[in-house]
């Protein structure tokens, strides 16, 4: 991989906070055109770790390679490159959204024009409260403002901490919808912290567990998912029956727990088809069988091994 | 890009409620001020100079808009520490009780540029708050007083001005006021940038200047020593342009520590900004 399509490169990035190390020794790459999960339990570091890719925090060491240069030299020139929400968006509430986003346009080292930042929030619906004061918003709308506050200068690199927090199941979708859009469309590098695991499954291609401050694992998502135990549920007409043939089988030791005619295994992908024939031709009808494979189970898993 | 932030800080500076605190309160005080003058103020000033019309002939209008700006001037120059502290200390602390810094330190803007940016607005804002105590008591004290001769009563002497030679003297004596009230604001920010609370810097301020002025007043040689290292010493030295001859040296001395004393406020608190982890 050429570096020069690394958009973050973290290196040994640890942050102590007087006695409490946050993030030990942390490194990745998010490259470009990423939608990068960022996972982990409360207190894993993630917003650590986001306050400093953002310069609101310091490094106890380590390294942050910004678009290839080191954010600690040129911070200007990355920020410029950079939107971000982190954790909840907060404004000026005493001026309206409209008047938050001019002032913010005139720093955000780059020209931002007025139907730009009424096209951002027609974008997430609240262009005709452009002119309300933002201290009579809901939690919702500060949220989707903090979403089009962060495309505010059409950044390459959009850092987004929790921005689903607050929002209705339609709200999430439309921002899920947005951040498909963002990286396909026009090509960003969207770096997404969240705590709701299948958003991540659903939206990024990359993702990154982190434990402790520690990273667990790094890759793709479905090379991360593809080789794992899935939850396999079967349900069938003669559950005693099923019970006696496997007895003498190597799937009996995978049964995790039987209910009425459901038995849930654990299997790994290859070994379905083989216990659904096996099943099939001792004369007992499989009225289904569900794979249930999600990022939630595969991060509690991982997170707990980590413990 | 720091003409830019020092308007985006005076906007914001400007919407807020709490910066038109000082304005209302200068704006109701000072004329009741003046109520109690046109009323009573012919007594206080009989009063003042009962000693004097023993063996003087006083003549003329000495009850007039410059003796009134004069004795108001005196009365509020300690209150006006507060009503700049209000301000001042939510500068910095301000945004990290409204979460702003996160918004504001992700752009491209450095820190420094952000500690420069609410100085300077920090400073304008105060030296508009004693431009406005000069509007409402000196010209508005003209405009119902009328001129004449100015009275004071220095340490050693009493003088009496000619109406030609006053103006000027209080021109400086409230640019002289505007920079001893910047170094209140230059502390509250100070103090704004240690907290995430602005309750914190304005009492803190309050609370120096309180110390400090209570130390000045205690006349024991121990803090006779230490008094010339107090900020609030040179607070009043406004006074001195209204003194003749004018002790230049004394002026241009209380000038340079009280701007040596902003430098270290700003210094400090630019240190303190540049390295402070915004967890808020």
């Amino acid at each position: 991989m050429n570096s020069s399509e690394n958009v973050i490169e973290i290196s040994g990035l640890t942050k102590h906070f007087k006695n409490v190390l946050a993030v030990d020794e942390l490194e990745f790459t998010v490259l470009k055109g990423d939608v990068f999960g960022f996972l982990g339990p409360n207190g894993a570091g993630k917003s650590t770790t986001i306050r400093m890719i953002l310069s609101l925090i310091f490094p106890t060491s380590g390294s942050i390679k910004i678009f290839g240069k080191t954010l600690l030299d040129n911070r200007k020139e990355i920020l410029s490159n950079v939107g971000a929400i982190v954790e909840k968006p907060d404004f000026y509430g005493y001026l309206s959204a409209l008047k938050n986003f001019q002032i913010l346009a005139k720093i955000s080292g780059k020209v931002v024009s007025q139907n730009r930042i009424m096209e951002l929030l027609e974008l997430v619906g609240l262009k005709d409260r452009a002119k309300s004061k933002v201290k009579t918003y809901s939690h919702g709308m500060k949220q989707r403002l903090g979403i089009a506050q962060a495309l505010l200068n059409d950044p390459e690199l959009v850092v987004l901490d929790e921005p689903t927090t607050g929002l209705d199941p339609q709200g999430m979708k439309e921002i899920r919808d947005l951040i498909i859009r963002l990286s396909k469309d026009e090509n960003k590098t969207i770096f997404l912290s969240s705590h709701i695991l299948s958003e991540i499954e659903l939206v990024a291609n990359r993702m990154l567990i982190l434990n402790k401050g520690n990273k667990i694992v790094e890759g793709r998502v479905d090379d991360l998912l593809k080789s794992k135990v899935l939850k396999v549920t079967v349900e069938v007409d003669k559950p005693e029956e099923v019970k006696n043939i496997l007895q003498n089988t190597q799937w009996y030791q995978c049964i995790e727990s039987i209910q009425g005619n459901k038995f849930y295994f654990n299997l790994e992908q290859e070994d379905i088809p083989a216990l659904n024939k096996y099943i099939v031709e001792n004369g007992i009808l499989v009225s289904a069988l569900v794979p249930v494979r999600s990022l939630e189970d595969y991060f509690l898993s991982i997170t707990a091994q980590a413990k | 890009m720091i003409v830019t932030l020092v308007k985006i800080e005076l906007f914001k500076i400007f919407k807020k409620w709490r910066t038109y605190i000082g304005f209302i309160a200068i704006g109701i005080l000072v004329p009741l001020l003046h109520l109690a003058m046109y009323l009573e103020g012919q007594k206080s000033l009989d009063f003042i100079t009962r000693g004097l019309r023993d063996s003087f002939i006083l003549v003329g209008n000495l009850l007039n808009g410059y003796w009134i700006s004069y004795i108001i001037l005196n009365a509020l120059t300690i209150h006006i520490p507060f009503l700049v502290a209000l301000v001042a200390g939510d500068l910095l602390a301000g945004e990290a009780t409204a979460g702003t810094y996160r918004v504001l330190i992700t752009r491209p803007v450095s820190r420094m540029q952000v500690v420069t940016s609410k100085f300077i607005a920090g400073t304008i804002y105060t030296s508009s708050l004693v431009l406005w105590l000069a509007i409402m008591s000196l010209v508005i004290g003209l405009i119902v007083f009328g001129t004449g001769e100015l009275l004071v009563m220095s340490p050693d002497a009493i003088i009496i001005f000619e109406k030609g030679d006053i103006l000027w003297r209080f021109i400086l004596a409230y640019g002289f006021a505007a920079l001893s009230m910047s170094v209140v604001c230059s502390l509250a920010i100070l103090f704004s940038s240690l907290v995430e609370n602005a309750i914190g810097p304005i009492v803190s301020t309050m609370a120096v200047i309180i110390i400090f002025i209570i130390l000045s007043a205690f006349d024991v040689q121990i803090l006779r020593d230490i008094r010339p290292y107090l900020f609030t010493n040179y607070i009043l030295q406004w006074r001195e342009f209204f003194y003749n001859p004018l002790n230049l040296e004394k002026i241009i001395k209380a000038t340079l520590i009280l701007s040596g004393h902003i430098l270290i406020f700003f210094t400090a608190t630019s240190i303190i900004f540049k390295r402070k982890d915004i967890l808020s």
